[in-house]
């Protein structure tokens, strides 16, 4: 096998690794918060529903979770498997957050054990919900530390090449890069959004299965409700990261808004398809570029022309910003028309279509979060590390990659299938009426 | 003591640490497989699903804590055991992720086939197995550095009679940790059918433990003199370390104090393990890396030994509070307790 095939396949692996870890990742982030505002409002209000619906996701957290950590394994040790040479230099700089993120990671696994086996072990329930916020702390820490290793990537600093040594390093330079903060920010929210609306789609689809039960209702509204403050914050600082990529990555920026001549007053390009180099059947919104970029209607924004040909990232980019931006704008409103709509008591957000809509929310919001992951990687071509190290330098020599990419697709497959079933028998098994009366009579057994 | 000592160390305590956790957890879906298999199921099951539930998820941690961490050490590895472990290391991956994730949906989810208890135990042997040749690799004289990078020769390895004790050591040692573990804490749990029975295995697999190490020596005498010449400079840390396995079969020979004989058991593989790797020093590949030409710059080694600090700050709590919960809590150990999600 040549070189270019190493490079070619270890792409591939690289990408369906981190797309399918990312679905897992996503949820393993998101979902914890959700479990302690469930439980929390449970005791709160002293409502068994939302004590038993953090119970349940707590259930489904774990397989998740179990996922979660293998695929996790597997992209850890793919990076030093992969792109050998990269993590030479990555180990130089930006080590520390990688080690850190274990450690955020450990503190989680151990704090979950004990989460998991300690429900009724306490009489004061709020010390059992004290045990969950080390796993929430831990799961959101780890997504941080290594967003902060992706933001490092777009935007390396914290060292000096001289003659090809690396000299002058600081790892704290090197992790407070200018990508951080809007990667950092953009990558939590939009994880506690996706939960929500995957638990969201979850708890519509039961109630569209026939079940009356003011369980799904209450976990239908909370999830929205949470859904909407997070969809809004991500767009919020979204548009940050225009402004960040405006400075720092400029061709990242064009290439996703097919911004070929640097101008003044640049119109924002929505949709479209590009035929010979020409956008065509876009939406354009004029000025918004700019302002999205500087703030301002007139600001100058740097255009494709500005960079030689081989810096230019794939213009294919710009379906997957389209994507990208779509479903969070959709399920803003969504989320919107649904709370006020039951606020109001309207009858369309009671209907069976609202509910799909819902429910296809949640699938779609996993969707956002792909389509996120591969602009942003994507986007950084032909780089591995920007300006410093291209993609096709970074790759192994290893001759089989393609069979170490047959097999690992083979066992995400397994994963895939083997996760879907198991939940659905999960709760398929057991349901919310069953299990609240079980819990019901257990109590008053106790009582008498 | 100098920046690479401090690395090494820190890192050779997570890869000991991985040893001894991953082998109990091994070895117990070892156990567990065979005796459903042998239709013994009830004398041991129960006792092994109840420590390992709580705990599965941690054992896993202890493996990416040394990989990331060798990674931040010694970047070079990256490049040099990167290369060369592309396939031994994804198949590992891949039996690891299987197992971890089998485990949590047949314990959560309800999958309880005697299929996947066995598949379970299976790959429990296979891990150790494919892992191990990491350590066989270090020793030289399997890679070679060609124009396009380091190259490992698999027909070399395959024959090599090293590779194959080292496979053997890593299943006998698996096997034997384990089971004096389980005795112990079948022990606590006041389980006297699963007490004896992991006490026999524990008896069983002493011996061929111990027969494995020392032949491994013995290979090491041809396949790289230097590093046995410098095994046997340190015979005294073996012979302690011998006179601690001598301690752990007696006392589970004589039904006494299981506890001790399983701090002996760690006592011993902790001493065999620190003069292996005094006399691997300075080679972290030989004869091509060593801990100094990989090292990483200062400030980096600084800030990892900081993080490794406060990180310990976090967990060695944590880690009490959960053995203070599952694995010293009596009335958890002995089944009265459930309190599962």
């Amino acid at each position: 096998m040549g070189n270019e095939e190493a490079v070619f396949f270890s792409r591939i692996l690289t990408e369906l690794t981190l797309s399918f870890h990312i679905i897992y990742a996503t949820i393993g982030v998101g979902i914890p918060l959700m479990i302690m505002i469930a439980q929390w409002v449970g005791i709160k209000k002293q409502d068994e529903h939302y004590i038993l619906l953090a119970r349940r996701w707590t259930r489904g957290f774990v397989i998740t979770v179990a996922v979660g950590v293998v695929t996790g394994t597997a992209i850890g040790l793919q990076l030093s498997l992969l792109w050998p040479n990269f993590m030479v230099l990555a180990g130089n700089v930006i080590a520390l957050p990688l080690f850190m993120e274990t450690f955020a990671f450990f503190f989680e696994a151990i704090f979950l054990g004990i989460y998991l086996y300690t429900w009724d072990r306490f009489e004061n329930q709020r010390k059992h919900l004290l045990l969950l916020i080390p796993v929430a702390v831990g799961a959101s820490f780890s997504a941080v530390f290594i967003t902060i290793v992706n933001a490092f990537m777009n935007a390396p600093q914290g060292f000096d090449l001289a003659g090809g040594q690396l000299v002058n390093v600081s790892p704290i330079v090197a992790m407070f890069n200018p990508a951080m903060p809007t990667k950092v920010a953009h990558v939590l929210v939009t994880a506690y959004m996706t939960s929500a609306f995957v638990l969201a789609a979850v708890g519509a689809f039961r109630i569209l299965k026939g079940s009356n039960h003011p369980y799904h209702k209450k976990a239908l509204f909370l999830t929205m409700k949470i859904g909407l403050i997070f969809s809004i914050t991500s767009a919020v600082i979204g548009d940050f990261s225009g402004k960040y990529l405006a400075k720092y990555q400029p061709e990242k920026l064009a290439a996703a808004e097919w911004h070929f001549e640097t101008e003044e007053g640049a119109p924002l390009i929505l949709y479209g398809v590009l035929e010979n180099g020409e956008v065509k059947y876009a939406l354009k919104i004029p000025f918004a570029l700019s302002i999205l970029a500087h703030s301002a209607p007139n600001a100058e924004v740097i255009g494709l022309d500005q960079f030689p040909e081989d810096e230019v990232p794939p213009l294919y980019i710009h379906y997957l910003f389209d994507v990208m931006v779509t479903i969070g704008m959709w399920m803003t409103l969504l989320s919107l028309v649904y709370l006020v709509g039951t606020w109001k008591k309207w009858r369309f957000t009671a209907s069976r279509w609202f509910h799909w809509l819902i429910v296809l929310g949640g699938p779609l919001s996993v969707l956002a979060i792909e389509a996120g992951w591969w602009l942003d990687e994507v986007g950084r071509q032909p780089w591995i590390l920007r300006g410093i190290m291209r993609t096709k330098e970074a790759a192994t020599t290893s001759g089989q990659v393609d069979l170490m990419l047959l097999l690992f697709a083979g066992l995400y497959l397994i994963l895939g299938i083997g996760s879907i079933v198991v939940l659905m028998r999960m709760f398929r098994k057991n349901t919310v009426e069953q299990e609240l009366s079980d819990r019901a009579a257990e109590r008053s057994g106790e009582v008498l | 003591m100098n920046l690479e000592i401090i690395g090494i160390t820190v890192l050779g305590m997570f890869l000991f640490g991985y040893i001894i956790i991953a082998s109990i957890d091994f070895g117990a879906g070892f156990f567990n497989a065979y005796s459903t298999v042998r239709g013994k199921q009830h004398i041991l099951t129960k006792i092994i699903q109840r420590y390992l539930s709580p705990v599965w998820e941690v054992t896993n941690v202890f493996l990416v804590f040394f990989f990331v961490g060798m990674v931040g050490f010694f970047p070079k590895t990256a490049y040099y055991y990167g290369t060369v472990l592309l396939v031994p290391a994804s198949i590992a991956i891949i039996l690891l992720a299987i197992r971890g994730s089998y485990y949590a949906f047949t314990t959560y989810g309800g999958l309880k086939h005697k299929r996947y208890v066995v598949l379970y135990g299976l790959s429990g042997l296979l891990i150790p197995a494919s892992l191990s040749i990491v350590l066989t690799i270090s020793e030289g004289g399997f890679v070679t550095i060609e124009d396009s990078g380091p190259v490992l020769d698999y027909w070399v390895l395959f024959t090599s009679p090293l590779s194959w004790s080292i496979v053997v050591l890593s299943l006998t040692a698996v096997l034997y940790i384990s089971a004096v573990f389980l005795t112990w804490y079948a022990h606590q749990a006041k389980d006297e059918a699963a007490t004896n029975l992991m006490r026999k295995y524990a008896l069983i697999w002493a011996a061929p433990a111990i027969i494995a190490a020392a032949g491994i020596i013995i290979e090491l005498r041809i396949h790289n003199p230097e590093h046995y010449q410098r095994l046997i400079d340190l015979w005294w840390l073996f012979a302690l370390s011998v006179a601690f396995f001598i301690g752990t079969v007696y006392f589970v020979w004589k039904r006494h104090s299981y506890w001790l004989a399983f701090w002996l058991l760690i006592g011993q593989f902790s001493l065999a393990f620190l003069a292996y790797g005094i006399s691997h020093y300075p080679y972290l590949l030989y004869p091509y890396l060593s801990i100094y030409d990989s090292f990483t710059n200062e400030t980096m080694a600084a800030a990892l030994i900081i993080a490794f600090i406060a990180g310990l700050g976090l967990l060695l709590p944590s880690l009490y509070l959960l053995l203070k919960l599952f694995l010293f809590n009596k009335e958890y150990v002995q089944g009265k307790r459930n309190d599962h999600v």
